[in-house]
């Protein structure tokens, strides 16, 4: 008898903590499904709509040989290089805006927000209209220009150690530079210029290529496991630098790593499909509003990015009937509506934040 | 207390300075003796007289009003939102008169400056009510962070709005990245008389607010103990606060960055007292404006860089510098 009224809170915290755990899984596998849903519409919805056995037949056909050489353009060239960019940018969005903003502690902190993408998207601008580059060297140009102001904003935020704070009030200044040469270089170009760059940085899928890919691909695989292993000290960093340092973790290393992964992500993403305005902002608090206290967000979080940049360009694509929209007009729309939505939800039922 | 009052006192000089500096340095430089001449006796057929009377005097007074306008309403912002990232363009301002401004070239064929006024002031007021809508639903209110998520989720959708009709139109593309960049020139009488009566009655009240807002700086809790009706305080500062942006971007465009610099320097001034901050924000804020303004027509002859560019090329990395060096109050 006893001994049961002693284990009472421990039991009640393990029940506390599976009960956290299946939401975790709940959340997760949930959007999951979400997100293969979409591709699933994404590969069979448009202009040449296929029947859902002719595109799985067409995804087989490597393997089986049954080739349909019209079918099989539209969903192996087209379609399916569309959905998985759409897939891995938006995952890449999702996990690097989630790390900035668990790491630096702010909601607003995205890498959006802190000049990350604004530099990538200043690089793009200046190669386009003043280098008259395209293609590969504005993708790469546009991962340089991320790196680099990430560096700057790192080097110039340290002061015997780097705080939150400081970094993130210097990348805003830093972005409000980078913003600054977009719109000079913007006033001093020729219309037609301005239009291609402009439609650089809307960002969009059009155009997708398994070729084009093939960075953003290999940076996952590599950063994305990377940032799941640097995830645990991350939750004691969220505690704040002076609990996180007496659990044992070493800030200044865990903050460098995480973050070095997180701009690598971001810069790629950007480099492949553009700045996608809001994945990056919106993927972190709607998982972790999804989530509620039910621990690690990375995953949620990228699922999130995911299915958003993949919805929103479906709707891109189809909603105006022939007129195509760049998904980065509907991402931000999306993104907004569905962080106002949770906004809304969690002040129904008094959570509100 | 002696110490900030005669900081005040510097800082007035500084403006004084910087208001002759703007209405004689130019592509055609004017002595003081014109400038008095031209004020005081004009002569309709000298062109010195007509560039001071038409060209520098309007923009000088426009950078005067909205440079104070951008400060103060930056350092009413940080005080009731308690985020030190505030500035105007978080709660839609600047997304809201950019989508109406574009509306109104691309739909209703409007082209002049003095056209976009009013539009710009429209959507920025209606920007932010809608921000301040979605933010207050439910039951504690508008608090800090839900303001500033509601603000970037409204802020995102406008521009994704107005990106799609610059994507579709290349002619409002074309006429929209000259207003986007945010200047002083080419602003005229006309449009300082548009802006000057919101601009003036909103630094007027914003100088009152010190007292609410050191009252909200200590904590909702804290301001509710001190006898202060939290939501409403919040809704009338943000008021306040939303008149001077929203008249500072139809006068000028968005201008980045004096909004959210000047207070910090103004905090770093005279400490946390609002009541300070906000004189001091009022006094620098067309101090770095007009200064920007002044360096911007000098530093490319024969043409001039728009002070939007030259407020971040200065603004930024004096801001950085900032940054390094002080422990900047969290608020």
């Amino acid at each position: 008898m006893n001994v049961s009224v002693q284990f009472a809170p421990v039991t009640l915290v393990a029940t506390a903590r599976r009960r956290l755990k299946a939401r975790w899984w709940l959340v997760s596998s949930a959007l999951a499904m979400i997100t293969l849903v979409l591709m699933a519409v994404a590969l069979t919805v448009g202009d040449y709509p296929l029947p859902v056995s002719d595109v799985v037949r067409s995804l087989l056909s490597p393997f089986t040989g049954q080739v349909d050489q019209a079918n099989d353009f539209i969903v192996l060239g087209v379609r399916l290089p569309r959905a998985v960019t759409g897939l891995l940018a938006g995952a890449a969005f999702g996990l690097s805006g989630v790390i900035f903003q668990t790491v630096l502690r702010n909601p607003l902190a995205s890498p959006d927000i802190v000049g990350i993408t604004t530099g990538a998207s200043t690089a793009a601008v200046v190669a386009l209209i003043i280098f008259h580059l395209s293609g590969f060297a504005v993708a790469a140009s546009a991962t340089g220009g991320a790196v680099v102001i990430a560096a700057l904003i790192y080097a110039l935020s340290w002061r015997g150690g780097v705080t939150p704070y400081r970094l993130v009030l210097v990348g805003i200044g830093m972005a409000a530079i980078a913003a600054a040469i977009t719109s000079y270089t913007f006033t001093r170009a020729r219309i037609a210029e301005v239009q291609q760059a402009m439609a650089w940085l809307t960002g969009s899928l059009n155009g997708a290529t398994f070729e084009a890919l093939l960075p953003l691909a290999l940076g996952l695989m590599v950063l994305a496991p990377l940032a799941a292993v640097l995830c645990r000290p991350l939750a004691s960093l969220e505690l704040g630098d002076d609990a996180a340092k007496a659990l044992g973790t070493r800030v200044e290393v865990t903050r460098l790593g995480t973050l070095l992964v997180a701009v690598v992500l971001a810069s790629f993403a950007t480099a492949t499909v553009g700045p996608l305005a809001f994945v990056a902002f919106a993927a972190g608090p709607v998982a972790k509003r999804l989530l509620g206290p039910a621990g690690n967000a990375l995953l949620p979080a990228a699922l999130v990015g995911a299915a958003v940049t993949i919805g929103a360009d479906l709707i891109a694509q189809h909603a105006l009937g022939r007129t195509q929209l760049p998904a980065g007009v509907v991402t931000g729309a999306i993104g907004a509506l569905f962080l106002i939505y949770l906004l809304a939800a969690a002040n129904r039922s008094g959570r509100g934040a | 207390m002696p110490a900030r009052a005669g900081g005040l006192l510097v800082l007035a000089i500084g403006l004084l300075a910087v208001l002759f500096a703007s209405v004689t340095v130019g592509a055609r430089p004017i002595s003081l003796a014109d400038v008095w001449a031209a004020l005081t006796t004009v002569d309709p057929d000298s062109t010195t007289h007509r560039i001071i009377l038409e060209l520098r005097l309007p923009r000088t007074l426009v950078g005067l009003l909205v440079g104070a306008a951008l400060g103060l309403s930056g350092a009413i912002l940080q005080g009731a939102t308690r985020n030190p990232l505030a500035d105007p363009g978080l709660l839609g301002i600047e997304a809201g008169a950019a989508l109406c401004v574009v509306l109104g070239i691309a739909v209703f064929g409007i082209s002049t400056l003095s056209g976009y006024v009013w539009l710009a002031f429209l959507g920025a007021g209606i920007a932010t009510v809608v921000v301040y809508a979605i933010a207050s639903m439910g039951r504690e209110g508008a608090t800090p962070v839900k303001l500033a998520l509601s603000g970037a989720a409204v802020t995102a959708a406008l521009y994704s709005v107005t990106s799609a009709f610059l994507i579709t139109s290349v002619t409002t593309l074309d006429q929209i990245r000259f207003w986007q960049v945010g200047a002083l020139s080419g602003r005229t009488m006309d449009i300082l008389w548009q802006v000057a009566p919101f601009l003036g009655a909103g630094i007027l009240l914003a100088l009152t607010t010190g007292r609410i807002l050191d009252g909200l700086s200590l904590g909702e809790d804290v301001a509710r103990g001190l006898g202060q009706r939290v939501q409403l305080s919040r809704a009338y500062v943000g008021f306040v606060a939303v008149i001077l942006a929203g008249a500072a971007v139809a006068a000028c465009g968005p201008i980045a960055f004096v909004g959210l610099t000047i207070p910090h320097v103004a905090r770093a001034m005279t400490g946390p007292n609002y009541r300070w901050i906000l004189p001091f924000s009022m006094l620098l804020g067309p101090i770095l404006l007009l200064g920007a303004d002044i360096v911007g027509r000098v530093i490319a002859p024969p043409g001039e860089l728009q002070v939007g560019i030259v407020t971040a090329a200065i603004g930024a990395p004096f801001f950085i510098a900032f940054v390094r060096r002080r422990k900047l109050a969290e608020l």
